[in-house]
């Protein structure tokens, strides 16, 4: 542990004077700090927002961790009431609880002594306690009044399926097009690599009459199917498929193995870094897409999560609360697929077998 | 039963033409080595013979059968690669099992057969290890009992010792020849290395461009190399080359001038040399002798490595580089001019065209 800590603290000033700061160990503090926050910090504030009430959210200067006001019961009041830090008419400050506010005068009465005639204070001279407090709520009303499992499993059901059907059909077209040598072959990776130049924007309509057409509006497949053949998870599959050495295709045809063997028992299995980098690719795309599950989808029970989000920014009014925490809610599932996935990543095939 | 006949095999890649047809005739258990120069097309031909390359003309055949249309697979042919090409997800057990599951083997048949190869070649204690786990040795081993569980009708071996260090590889070699002796099975071998053919070759393939130069056994082809090509190929270090002009021709009897001046008469035998005829004179550097004979050349010594056992002297000679190896230390300066005699050693002659004539000293 400490070892790891005077890795991570050591200073370049440090090996030569003692303990002194080379002017290049301060550039890297800050640089990589200032990096920590922008890449962090909207994080954290999506985070702390989400805990935040519809009124601590609309709050100016908006403040990073969520607080709230505090309330008091006070005897002979029914609702609960404000804590307020007021400055007394004689000067002195006193913790009052506001009954109500008149113009710019706010009645307020001491909670210790609720039988005391209520105080004229201007508003200017109080400042509402604050405590930090999370709104637990802005989770669980959703769970409760938003049809959020349902969404859910729509968005899990894409995902997963969309993101099966792109490994395995990506890989094929990935062997193919590395593996084995046929006139045209260059072309058609040409081709599906120009494929990455036109936008989503572009083919909308003609996919969609293509969807209809075959009866797949109002369908989580056809919100699957049209993405899960994608040029750049062919081009990492391909690029990562040529560097597996030929000799073992041949050593595999020698072993009697089908063509589908050495595709699945062979390639497959040594791809797995780069299947593994797609994956996530895929897992993120998917279950982030919004455009097109909300063009193809209508009915409300088959919303994925995003589509279902939207519901929350009205035409009139935007549940913000709400939005920030579902918006938490829905981050999850990505990042948990992220930790996952990258040690396949960075472990890679220790040895190839080879030499 | 092992027998592949090769006829006028012929392949292109492209415009490229690889192999200019090749005719062999390999016997059952036989020991074959292809050796020749690196792009010679040696493993080209193994490659057409496993069937993992598509021939352009000509045909093959193994046990009588044409396999021109035949798979790789359906060949009954094992191989061994370069890289070992072990599947490297998988651990040594499944390596050796995978082409036997892909022939849809019993199980108990597998395991039977496995255990037997790993005993032969000493894998036991690792057929729960993956190759990344195993030395090369250790996985060269592997690659030979992945061809040896299939009990094959012939073995390709296409450079199996290039990837070991030189010890490894001279016990490797020992090993292999044992294998050879025990299994009786046709092999053909691959190599560059000249030493590694003429250790284990029953015969010998030399090759070069696409064409077969001789085939012969081992010390048919060091003691009467059909052409250049192979004399300078077979033997290390390679033979000596003197540019020599006919100058005095009869028939049965010839004399030589040599760049130097000096002069060799040699008994022509019953070829008819030309008189002026320009012909080059082959001998191997361990046939020449210290001191003047009959038959004598002067050199200057230009470098001298001493390895012990045997000394090697790079000399020169009328411009022409000769090398000479001693056995035993000697002790000579750079420069310094010695007598090398040519009384002991079998001499060979070759045309113009580099073939070989057959006179006798």
């Amino acid at each position: 542990m400490s070892r790891a800590a005077s890795f991570i603290f050591r200073r370049r000033g440090s090996q030569k004077h003692g303990r002194g700061w080379h002017w290049t160990d301060i550039v890297t503090w800050l640089w990589l700090i200032g990096g920590l926050i922008v890449m962090f910090g909207p994080a954290l504030w999506l985070i702390f927002s989400s805990f935040k009430t519809p009124a601590a959210l609309a709050e100016f200067p908006p403040s990073i961790l969520p607080y709230a006001s505090q309330q008091v019961t006070v005897a002979g009041h029914e609702q609960p009431l404000t804590l307020y830090d007021a400055k007394m008419p004689d000067g002195t400050t006193k913790r009052m609880a506001e009954i109500r506010r008149i113009g710019l005068f706010s009645q307020m009465i001491d909670p210790a002594d609720p039988g005391a005639p209520p105080v004229r204070i201007n508003i200017d001279d109080r400042q509402p306690v604050r405590k930090l407090s999370f709104a637990t709520e802005n989770y669980t009303e959703p769970f409760v009044h938003f049809d959020f499992f349902r969404y859910l499993w729509n968005s899990v059901f894409v995902t997963v399926m969309a993101t099966v059907i792109t490994l395995v059909v990506n890989s094929m077209a990935a062997f193919a097009l590395s593996k084995y040598e046929f006139r045209g072959r260059s072309f058609a990776m040409l081709i599906i690599l120009a494929t990455l130049m036109v936008p989503l924007s572009v083919i909308m309509v003609p996919l969609y009459s293509i969807i209809s057409s075959l009866g797949l509006f109002n369908n989580l497949w056809g919100v699957i199917l049209p993405t899960v053949a994608t040029p750049t998870g062919v081009f990492i599959l391909r690029q990562y498929m040529l560097t597996i050495p030929d000799e073992l295709l041949d050593a595999a045809r020698m072993d009697k193995a089908s063509e589908w063997q050495i595709y699945w028992r062979i390639v497959l299995p040594l791809t797995a870094p780069a299947l593994a980098v797609l994956a996530i690719f895929s897992v993120v795309w998917r279950w982030n897409d919004f455009l097109w599950p909300l063009i193809v989808l209508s009915r409300k029970e088959l919303y994925t999560l995003q589509v279902g989000l939207s519901i929350y920014s009205g035409e009139l009014n935007v549940q913000w609360h709400f939005i920030l925490a579902m918006t938490v809610v829905t981050m999850i599932p990505v990042v948990l697929v992220f930790i996952f996935l990258q040690r396949f990543i960075t472990t890679g095939i220790a040895g190839t077998g080879l030499k | 039963m092992g027998q592949i006949k090769l006829s006028n095999v012929k392949k292109s890649f492209g415009a490229i033409d690889v192999l200019h047809g090749i005719d062999l005739d390999i016997r059952d258990g036989e020991l074959v080595v292809f050796v020749g120069p690196s792009g010679c097309g040696k493993s080209t031909l193994l490659r057409a013979i496993a069937g993992l390359e598509k021939i352009t003309s000509g045909d093959i055949e193994i046990d009588g059968r044409n396999v021109n249309s035949v798979t790789a697979a359906d060949r009954g042919l094992a191989m061994v690669f370069q890289s070992y090409a072990l599947y490297p997800h998988m651990s040594v057990r499944q390596n050796l099992a995978f082409g036997l599951e892909n022939a849809r083997m019993p199980k108990a048949e597998i395991d039977k057969r496995i255990m037997e190869a790993a005993r032969m070649l000493e894998i036991e204690p690792y057929l729960k290890r993956r190759p990344g786990q195993l030395s090369g040795g250790q996985r060269q081993r592997v690659a030979i009992g992945r061809a040896i569980v299939r009990s094959p009708v012939g073995f390709l071996l296409d450079e199996p010792l290039s990837n070991l260090d030189a010890e490894l590889r001279v016990s490797t070699r020992a090993e292999l020849a044992a294998l050879h002796a025990r299994l009786k099975a046709t092999m053909i071998y691959v190599t560059h290395d000249q030493v590694e053919a003429m250790t284990l070759a029953d015969r010998i393939v030399v090759l070069r461009s696409g064409r077969i130069e001789q085939v012969g056994t081992p010390l048919e082809l060091y003691n009467t190399p059909g052409n250049r090509f192979v004399a300078g190929f077979i033997g290390a270090p390679h033979m000596n080359f003197l540019q020599a002009a006919v100058e005095n021709a009869r028939p049965g009897h010839a004399v030589l001038s040599l760049p130097d001046g000096s002069r060799l008469e040699v008994d022509a035998g019953r070829q008819v040399l030309q008189q002026g005829a320009a012909l080059t004179l082959g001998v191997r550097p361990q046939h020449l002798t210290l001191g003047k004979g009959n038959r004598s050349l002067r050199a200057t010594v230009r470098m001298i490595e001493a390895l012990g056992s045997e000394t090697v002297l790079h000399t020169e000679l009328g411009g022409q580089k000769l090398l000479v190896v001693l056995p035993g230390q000697h002790r000579f300066s750079p420069g310094s001019e010695i007598d090398l005699s040519l009384d002991a050693a079998p001499l060979h002659f070759f045309d113009e065209k580099g073939l070989r004539l057959e006179t006798s000293v």
